[in-house]
């Protein structure tokens, strides 16, 4: 469903991603784990079509997406990092316009808005203005929006940040749910989460995938088995480096 | 078609954005106070003793200076600002479906601002006995005007997130495109440069295009200019977004 070829890209001189491949099909919910800065918002705005990719090729079920973005993105929901919505528009009326870009109209527009609003419960604040939201309110508004065409494809960078834990735990079983007959890629830094709800992992370090595999398989490289060491035997030495060479720099 | 829905779609939102604000309302007041204080009270609408609306379309260039781009700063800078530029862009839309709709949805607003003029018109009917066909020219010379402007302050809030430096920004390209045919300004000219490098100038400017419209004259070269104007500023647009992205 989601082919990724040799994808780099580059700000000026520093390589965000660097020779990044992998793929995913349906039933697949794909974990994206990485120190901060490693280059997982970038991948995913490259997936969604944000960031033309310096080079490297996205395949959205069999759509280029720099040749075909229209198509590409049809298949695509999105929760961008830090949740975006227009402040001065209501809830309601932020969910209808999203509709309405996708193609939806009429009844139909209506029956997926109200979908949406169920599966992350907005109902009470259905008429309240977007930047009176209490930040996980806005963020759930934000996931409605990308659930509301019902999409082959979900992208979401960290969906279940700034969540109550009653939340972070409704949006893992959606997550969960919608794995099975879609395509799922979502980032995180919280490792339960990873164990939860994916069936694969990814690693990113400094815009490389330094590690892929089930959960079950990632646990196993520590001897305690435990993932939130094998997470840092493989990502804290290079990012002590890291940061020890931008002080210096600096 | 389909493209025409995305377009509508994206205007009525922006539409509804000037009036869910009290920004809409404020600036409405303030730009037919400040056109009725232009022609009646610097303009002499009444001494002139004739029938005709030159005092109040001279004026238009420079109260559209500081007006339009007040309207079209936020355009773009307000949505990099919240982040839902990346929203909007990675829907199944063109990026340009998304700035003609953006552009489209303020230049209603500014049509309808100036279609609250209206009383102008029926006092000087009132009044006298003018041509009609004139008044009428003379308002889409304004309107093509007012585009022109607003298409400036369209690309430079794409420039930046800061709704400030885009303001300034566009006042000052604006400011440019009003004096490079500015009669004292063409006329300090001519004493350094050839008539003819004056002239080429001058062809730049808004001024020169819109003087004909206040004559009564529906020049096609002059609708061109402002068309122009208008095209290039939106292709500018997209091309500083797409930049913006490439890295
Ligand atoms: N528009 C940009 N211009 C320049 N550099 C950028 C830009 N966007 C991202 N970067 C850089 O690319 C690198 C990767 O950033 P990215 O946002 O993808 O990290 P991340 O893995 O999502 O981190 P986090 O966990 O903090 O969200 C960072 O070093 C960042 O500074
Ligand atoms: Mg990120």
């Amino acid at each position: 469903m989601i082919n990724v070829e040799h994808l780099v890209k580059a700000f000026g001189p520093k390589l965000a991603v660097n020779d990044v491949s992998f793929s995913v099909e349906r039933g697949e919910v794909l974990g994206f784990l990485g120190p901060n800065g490693a280059g997982k918002s970038t991948t995913m705005r490259m997936i969604t079509g944000y960031y033309p990719p310096t080079s490297g090729r996205i395949l959205v079920g069999g759509h280029d997406m720099v040749e075909n973005p229209i198509a590409a993105k049809r298949l695509i929901g999105y929760l961008p990092e830090n949740a975006p919505g227009y402040a001065d528009m209501t809830v309601n009326g932020f969910l209808n316009f999203c509709a309405e870009l996708r193609g939806l109209q009429g009844d139909a527009r209506k029956r997926a808005v109200y979908r949406a609003v169920e599966l992350c419960f907005l109902e009470g604040v259905l008429y309240q203005s977007i930047d009176t939201l209490s930040k996980g309110y806005k963020h759930r508004t934000c996931l409605a929006q990308s659930l509301i065409h019902d999409p082959e494809v979900l992208i979401l960078d960290e969906p279940t940040d700034g969540l109550d834990p009653n939340q972070k735990h409704e949006v893992r079983g959606l997550i969960k749910r919608l794995g099975e007959n879609k395509v799922v890629i979502f980032s995180t830094h919280i490792l339960e989460e990873v164990e939860a709800a994916c069936s694969r992992v990814i690693i990113i370090d400094r815009g490389r995938i330094v590690a892929s595999g089930t959960p079950a398989e990632l646990k196993a490289r520590s001897p305690e088995g435990k993932l939130d060491e094998v997470f840092r035997a493989i990502t804290l030495p290079d990012t002590v480096k890291h940061d020890a060479n931008h002080e210096v720099r600096a | 078609m389909n493209a025409w829905a995305n377009i509508r779609t994206i205007m009525k939102r922006e539409l509804s954005g000037y009036f869910t604000s009290p920004i809409a309302y404020v600036f409405l007041v303030i730009f037919l106070l400040l056109t009725g204080f232009f022609t009646f009270t610097i303009g002499n609408f009444f001494e002139r003793g004739e029938a005709s609306l030159v005092s109040f379309f001279t004026w238009h260039p420079w109260l559209y200076l500081f007006l339009v781009p007040a309207v079209g700063m936020r355009l773009w800078s307000e949505e990099r600002r919240l982040g839902t530029m990346e929203l909007l862009l990675t829907m199944p839309i063109t990026s340009w479906q998304a700035i003609v709709g953006k552009f489209l949805a303020s230049w209603l607003f500014l049509a309808l601002a100036l279609g609250l003029t209206f009383p102008v018109v029926i006092t000087v009917n009132y009044f006298g006995d003018p041509d009609n066909g004139v008044i009428f020219s003379g308002y889409v010379g304004s309107l093509m005007l007012a585009g022109s402007y607003l298409a400036v302050s369209c690309m430079t809030s794409a420039l930046t997130r800061n709704q400030v430096i885009s303001f300034i920004l566009s006042v000052m390209i604006c400011l440019f495109l009003i004096l490079a045919g500015y009669t004292p300004v063409t006329d300090l000219l001519t004493r350094f440069a050839s008539p003819v490098v004056v002239d080429v100038i001058a062809a730049f400017s808004v001024m020169t295009h819109f003087e004909g419209f206040q004559r009564g004259v529906l020049d096609t070269r002059d609708v061109v200019f402002f068309a122009s104007v208008i095209g290039f500023m939106l292709f500018t647009t997209g091309v500083i977004i797409r930049n913006q992205r490439a890295g």
